[in-house]
């Protein structure tokens, strides 16, 4: 059970003068119930990466398994594909369409095929789990405020009860109370259904914070591959390719490098503070 | 796919069509257009793809970047060709089971394909060498006797650039809301007319919602940079003739002039 | 009389049926009290939905007070003879990058400014380039918008506000939309303009980061101003920002937690440097 991406290459307008190698071999095993985060700058590759992982983009060169079949075989129907890997694009509150909210969470469920009782729970289920008030439900998804509209189109691809569950910069645009809550939705999620999340996101704040493993993209390739404690270790590195660590893992350095004795293995608030705590013998 | 339409798209290199005033190249073109639809006889074809290929060349464009245009519309041009090439009644030229190709339909079929190849590739030069602005900044010049009787040319000419600088965008979007709905499993493909028609508005809603939303936003933004109307505003690049328009214009009239010979003659 | 001065601003936007009778009155500006003066760095943080935007919006003659006054180099915005000056002082930069670019050539954009306020040819060629050269966007005068970043987008629209001279520019949430490099790009361009030229800067957010260098910070929520004062001053009221849908830079976070433990660090630390200083202080 999971997703294996074999020398997956994947080249842009090939053959004219806008060719660009967008993916480069890249190697990647996914398994089930991972919490993975993706992170790198814009142009990185990320954002071709986790298209293919659904299928949107078919890569030029190389094979994806899923449940270790080649998803590029004729006979392999891509529309089951994207049901079993839902994709939650940026801003997606962008592509709500139907009349009321309801409606438009089950719009998933019900290209699904499954029968008319089903396709409601699995709507309701998914609105209530992304936290949406029942008062919210059969109004016009346009007239929801911003957070408000992305827990819907959240719910969307959620109410698909997809195996792996792809969000790309989920918390764009939100206000800081905001992000924290769609964060700490997903995260919760992923708690009570054990399905794969993969997060691409900027904020290296928020990946050390929820996630398991960090897949850090560069150029098309893949740079590091490790827990966030391991891949934040080479701080310096990700300088130089636009990214950077947690604002704590770059404190604790400074601390060290000033004479303190305390850990720089450290990637969270919560992290930091009992480290910090530990030089001043105090127990939380 | 939808990436590849060219239009309205700004190819940045320094050519003499490319610095030639905008004005000159829409006359140029409009007497091109009327070319390929009044020439007769192969000389006249010959003229005209002569006069096409000149042009191409001296843009600097690369070529394969004006055919990109035609990938759009290939349905288009395929479904009239056959149209063209089966309904038109005449002298036979071929029969397949129930379906007669004539002579006439050959020939129309034909002649049909190369208007409209010809004038995708001649307006592609045209949009290709001149940055929207100064396309409409021309045309807002050219139809300025048009105001006199209370056309809103330069209204219509903002019109002409902002929607020349948001297609790309829209397209871009388009692409964008499509995969988002094929990811959460719709079909666009398949199933038969009224299924696809019904298929579109998960894309259409959302496409129309985002364009009022941009609308709204760029409204806004012109106001706050000032904008009030064509009344009392200056030009950062005014139109002034140089001497390459002048031997432009006398090229295009040698044109006419040939064109309309080869007519005669053919 | 300050540059720019707010006294009992209110902003009330009418709602109506599908008839257009009125269905109800929303508050998005009450009882509203601020004062700019020149070359200051301001920043307004505020949740989505605070009335900040509304408030941007004012400071542009976009909108005029439904109560109350607001002068802007001692015009009041209500004054419609003066509604274009207004525009040219106070010049505004929104949030989507797209959809404030109008012209296809970035030269050709900065220009549109310019244009409207009727300043001659060749004038506005020297604004242009004195314009995108403070921006550091010169080198890309000939670029279609739609081939720059994020980053580079708004410091074209930046540019475009430049080109009118204006003394202060007014900023909403220019980076909610842009990566990391974007933001910082944004940021750095702004300062510049801040320090080297003048500028009243007036920076609109929810990004906590961005509001550390600032010299002053007005706090709003439900179209009020709730907290106001120096970046060090807000911050370090933690509990409260938290009560208005904010947040704190890491940092800072970690600091006040610390502090809540019995760690006698002072308030409102903002900084790595400053909480160093801190650790010293109290261990030596």
């Amino acid at each position: 059970m999971s997703l294996i991406l074999d020398n997956v290459s994947y080249v842009y307008s090939q053959g004219n003068a806008y060719e660009k190698k967008a993916l480069d071999g890249i190697n990647l095993k996914i398994e089930d119930g991972e919490f993975i985060g993706i992170i790198g700058h814009t142009g990185s590759g990320k954002s071709t990466l986790i298209q293919h992982l659904n299928g949107l983009l078919k890569a030029t060169d190389g094979k994806i398994y899923f449940d270790g079949e080649d998803i590029y075989d004729k006979d392999y129907e891509l529309r089951d594909l994207r049901m079993q890997v839902g994709m939650v694009f940026q801003y997606p509150e962008h592509q709500l369409f139907d009349e009321t909210v309801f409606k438009d969470v089950c719009f998933g469920p019900r290209n699904q095929g499954l029968p008319e009782k089903d396709v409601q729970l699995r709507g309701y289920e998914a609105l209530k789990n992304v936290g949406l008030n029942e008062k919210y439900f059969d109004v016009s998804p346009f007239e929801l405020s911003g957070g408000q509209k992305r827990r819907a189109a959240i719910a969307g691809v959620i109410a698909m009860k997809p195996r792996v569950l792809i969000l790309d910069e989920p918390t764009a645009g939100l206000d800081p109370r905001g992000k924290d809550e769609i964060l700490d939705m997903i995260a919760a999620n992923h708690q009570r259904y054990g399905n794969t999340v993969i997060l691409v996101s900027h904020s290296m704040e928020d990946v050390a914070k929820y996630v398991d493993r960090i897949i850090v993209m560069d150029d098309g390739k893949i740079k590091y591959d490790d827990e966030p404690r391991e891949v934040f270790k080479y701080y310096k590195e990700l300088e130089k390719i636009g990214l950077a660590a947690p604002q704590v893992t770059y404190l604790m350095n400074d601390l060290r490098e000033n004479g303190y004795p305390v850990s720089t293995d450290v990637t969270t608030v919560d992290e930091a503070k009992s480290a910090i705590l530990k030089l001043f013998k105090i127990q939380t | 796919m939808l990436r590849e339409i060219t239009l309205g798209q700004y190819y940045p290199v320094d050519s003499v069509i490319h610095k030639m005033d905008p004005r000159t190249k829409l006359f140029a073109t409009v007497i091109y257009i009327l070319s390929i639809f009044c020439f007769r006889g192969p000389i006249g074809f010959v003229a005209i793809t002569a006069g096409l290929i000149a042009v191409i060349y001296l843009s600097k464009v690369p070529f394969s970047f004006m055919v990109r245009g035609l990938k759009a519309i290939v349905f288009i041009l395929v479904f009239a060709g056959i149209l063209n090439l089966f309904m038109t009644p005449g002298r036979e030229l071929i029969s397949i089971w129930k379906f007669t190709v004539t002579y006439e339909g050959a020939k129309s079929a034909s002649l049909m394909l190369f208007r409209m190849i010809y004038l995708i590739i001649g307006t592609s030069v045209m949009t290709l060498t001149t940055t929207p602005n100064q396309l409409t900044d021309g045309l807002e010049t050219a139809l300025k006797p048009f105001a006199k009787i209370k056309v809103p040319v330069h209204e219509i000419a903002m019109m002409m650039s902002i929607a020349l600088r948001f297609i790309p965008i829209l397209v871009e979007e388009t692409d964008k809301i499509m995969k988002a709905q094929m990811a959460r499993g719709a079909d666009f493909e398949s199933g038969g007319i009224i299924k696809k028609v019904k298929s579109m508005v998960p894309l259409l809603v959302p496409l129309f919602v985002s364009a009022f939303r941009r609308a709204n936003d760029l409204a806004l933004a012109m106001e706050a940079r000032c904008y009030h109307g064509g009344e009392g505003r200056t030009k950062m690049i005014p139109l002034h003739y140089e001497h390459r328009d002048k031997v432009a214009y006398v090229v295009v009239i040698v044109y006419i002039v040939l064109i309309f010979i080869l007519r005669k003659f053919a | 009389m300050s540059f720019i001065e707010a006294k009992n601003l209110v902003h009330e936007y009418i709602m109506r049926d599908d008839e257009g009778n009125v269905e109800g009155v929303q508050v998005a500006l009450d009882d509203m009290d601020l004062n700019v003066e020149k070359g200051q760095f301001i920043a307004v943080l505020g949740h989505n939905g605070s009335g900040k935007s509304t408030f941007a919006k004012h400071l542009n003659a976009l909108l005029v007070p439904s109560e109350g006054t607001l002068f802007v180099d001692g015009m009041d915005t209500r004054d419609e003879s003066k509604t274009f000056d207004i525009r040219q002082k106070a010049g505004m930069v929104f949030q989507n990058p797209d959809n404030q670019i109008i012209a296809s050539v970035v030269q050709e954009d900065v220009g549109f400014g310019p244009e409207n306020i009727g300043v001659e040819s060749d004038e506005i060629w020297t604004r242009v380039e004195n314009s995108l050269k403070a921006v550091g966007m010169w080198k890309y005068r000939e670029h279609s918008p739609n081939k720059l970043s994020g980053g580079q987008k708004q410091r074209v629209a930046i540019a475009g506000v430049m080109a009118m001279e204006p003394e202060c520019i007014v900023l909403d949430e220019p980076t909610a939309m842009l990566d990391p490099d974007g933001r910082k790009e944004v940021l750095e361009a702004i300062h510049k303009l801040n320090k080297e030229k003048g500028v009243t800067i007036i920076l609109i957010t929810h990004y906590m980061e961005e509001v550390v260098d600032a010299d002053y910070v007005y706090v709003m929520d439900q179209g009020k101003v709730v907290m106001e004062g120096t970046p060090t001053g807000v911050f370090s009221q933690v509990e409260t920002l938290k009560e208005y849908r904010l947040d704190v830079p890491q940092i800072t976070l970690l600091a006040y937690e610390l502090k809540q433990q019995g760690v006698p660090l002072r308030d409102g630390i903002l900084t790595r440097e400053e909480f160093v200083q801190e650790m010293d202080r109290i261990c030596r």
